[in-house]
């Protein structure tokens, strides 16, 4: 139980640097860098390797941003296994939904609370 | 190198006035007991970033005006500009004040580009009055530049802050114990491949090398003749580069040499490599080294004003950076 | 002074990005975000029906609320600066390039301000991975068809 949490702080601080090495020495945006990562998740969804990683680490696999591309891939496989081909393209949003619909939701109410500061 | 761009005053036009306004983070500037006004909100109450953009122009001309005691109807042009696209908060600011109206863009080089234009008015006769300047106003820069304001992108130790301010002369035909504007050089565009707009300071350091050279040999000047030689927002990074590039050529950049950007918010480093923007070298120009003169610290300047020429649509189709740097000298006679 | 010499010039003279720095906090940062995470999905694994695998819906919108109080505060991009990639990675990285945009925007309207703009930055991620994600599944539904592997 305690070791889940330690292994997520591991895992999830371990994709973190590979951003951050993609930042630093690729000199990429930081849109370059998470499209890089997203195609990351879903390749290694692809190749069976990131429920393994869910499983090891927990949140430090479902937290960072490769994780909406496992969840878009595992939809879509999903579906493919049931429906075959045309199942690759409706399955897509079946798993990753709550992150585009609470994004989209949230920002809509952050729109309406909030205003925009040019601190440091 | 034959000479070209360089401009000579006979008439030497003087800065009568100034005003200068900054928002509520320009407290943390060292020069701030030096500014007109200002702004408790960083819109000035307004309910836009442009509005409140415009909104701090506006009031830098009239407090410019208000301490010769003239009204707008006593100028006879106002040549001001900003970075915003098109330029809407200069040009609503301009709707407001109603006085004859030219639009300048020169980027962050617009501070002294205006003024070189207000000189040459007046050399002409034809102006008696006129008003040069440019702002900027941070959150409206940056969400146009860059990112939206509460984004969370790591910056280098080479970026910029642009700064919230607006800074406004208002120049009129020689006038005894005012600085009065002797000569200027306009500035070549240059582009060294420069791609970075997190590192703009090295952009524009070779623009502002250049246009010093060109200065100095059109002009026949040294730079012993200069009580300070100092650039608009080259930044800490930039200001070395500049240094070195204009080291190269032989000048003795050991003394007198400083940037407006480099100095504007002092050691905090938090802002990074300095400040930027066409508000900081309006601000400081107008401020710290006009009072100077009128003290009698200083008694001939040269003011090189940077501008990074590019726009969000050239930097993400890969271009590179195009700057410019345009000079004035100022004497008080 | 031509643009090779310059470049060379600029990369003596610019502050080098301090790597070693900027890896060790970004380590700590997403690792704490991940650890939050673990924590709120625990939350719902304890008092709600869910396993390891599908908590991770609740606990992806949980943490994109508190990625909404962090931006709407100002809060986020500070974590960011000192952060790098470890505030920027995690998916309330995703919710702060939403929110943030969605908020900047809002002067032009919530049709055109907040709608059109909300996805500015945060598109280009939905893209790549749907389209990603369109390709691997296409890929392996093929090689299952030929047998080449199994589902």
């Amino acid at each position: 139980m305690v070791s889940i949490f330690i292994t997520a702080f591991i895992v999830g601080g371990l994709i973190c640097v590979v951003g951050q090495l993609l930042f630093d020495v690729a000199k990429l945006t930081p849109a370059h860098t998470l499209c890089i990562l997203v195609v990351a998740g879903s390749v290694l969804d692809g190749l069976g390797l990131y429920e393994p990683l869910i499983d090891f680490a927990g949140a430090g696999a479902t937290i960072p941003i490769t994780s909406f591309g496992n969840a878009l891939t595992h939809g879509a496989m999903a579906e493919a296994e049931k429906h075959g081909l045309i199942g690759v393209v409706t399955g897509m949003f079946e798993v990753t939904s709550s992150g585009i619909s609470s994004a989209i939701l949230f920002g809509f109410i952050a729109s309406v609370i909030f205003k925009s500061k040019g601190k440091v | 190198m034959v000479a070209r761009g360089l401009l000579t005053f006979k008439t030497t036009p003087s800065i009568v006035a100034t005003g200068v306004t900054a928002g509520p983070l320009e407290k943390k500037s060292q020069f701030v007991d030096k500014f007109d006004k200002i702004y408790e909100d960083e819109r000035c109450e307004a309910k836009t970033n442009e509005h409140g953009h415009a909104k701090m122009m506006e009031d830098a001309c009239m407090i410019a005006l208000s301490k010769v005691d003239s009204v707008p109807s006593d100028a006879d042009f106002m040549l001001i500009g900003d970075l915003i696209n098109q330029m809407t908060p200069s040009n609503f600011a301009a709707a407001t004040v109603g006085i004859p109206y030219i639009g300048l863009f020169s980027a962050c080089a617009t501070s002294v580009s205006s003024l070189l234009m207000a000189a040459l008015l007046t050399e002409t006769g034809m102006s008696k009055c006129a008003i040069a300047g440019a702002s900027s106003q941070h959150n409206a820069v940056e969400r146009q530049f860059r990112y939206p304001n509460e984004y969370g992108a790591q910056k280098p130790e080479t970026a910029q802050w642009t700064v919230t301010a607006a800074g406004v002369a208002a120049v009129t035909p020689y006038k005894k114990g005012f600085p009065s504007i002797e000569c200027g050089t306009i500035g070549c565009v240059i582009d060294l491949g420069m791609t970075d707009p997190l590192n703009m300071g090295a952009a524009m350091a070779p623009a502002a090398a250049d246009t010093l050279t060109r200065h100095l040999t059109g002009h026949n000047k040294d730079v012993k003749d200069y009580d300070v030689i100092m650039t608009g927002d080259l930044g800490k990074t930039g200001f070395e580069l500049y240094k070195k590039l204009a080291g190269n050529q032989g000048i003795d950049v050991t003394k007198n040499f400083r940037d407006a950007g480099k100095e504007f918010y002092g050691a905090d480093p938090s802002f990074l490599s300095g400040a930027s923007g066409a508000g900081c070298s309006a601000a400081i120009f107008l401020t710290e080294v006009i009072d100077k003169m009128r003290a009698g610290d200083y008694k001939r300047v040269l003011l090189i004003a940077t501008g990074a020429l590019l726009s969000p649509l050239s930097f993400q189709q890969g271009d590179t950076i195009p700057c410019i740097a345009h000079a004035i000298e100022l004497t008080m006679k | 002074m031509d643009e090779k010499k310059y470049a060379k010039l600029e990369k003596e003279i610019s502050p080098k990005r301090p790597l070693m720095r900027n890896i060790i906090f970004a380590f700590l940062t997403g690792g704490t975000i991940c650890l939050v995470g673990q924590f709120v999905s625990l939350f719902y694994m304890t008092y709600f029906d869910f396993t390891q695998q599908t908590a991770s819906n609740p606990t992806v919108a949980t943490m994109i609320f508190f990625a909404m109080l962090l931006t709407g505060f100002g809060l986020y991009k500070k974590i960011a600066q000192f952060g790098g990639a470890g505030s920027a990675v995690p998916i309330t990285g995703f919710g702060n390039a939403v929110i943030s945009a969605a908020i900047e925007h809002k002067t032009e309207g919530y049709v055109l301000g907040v709608g059109g703009n909300m996805f500015k930055l945060a598109g280009s991620v939905i893209l790549f991975g749907v389209f990603s994600a369109f390709i691997v599944a296409l890929i392996k539904t093929i090689l299952v068809k030929f047998g080449v592997v199994s589902w």
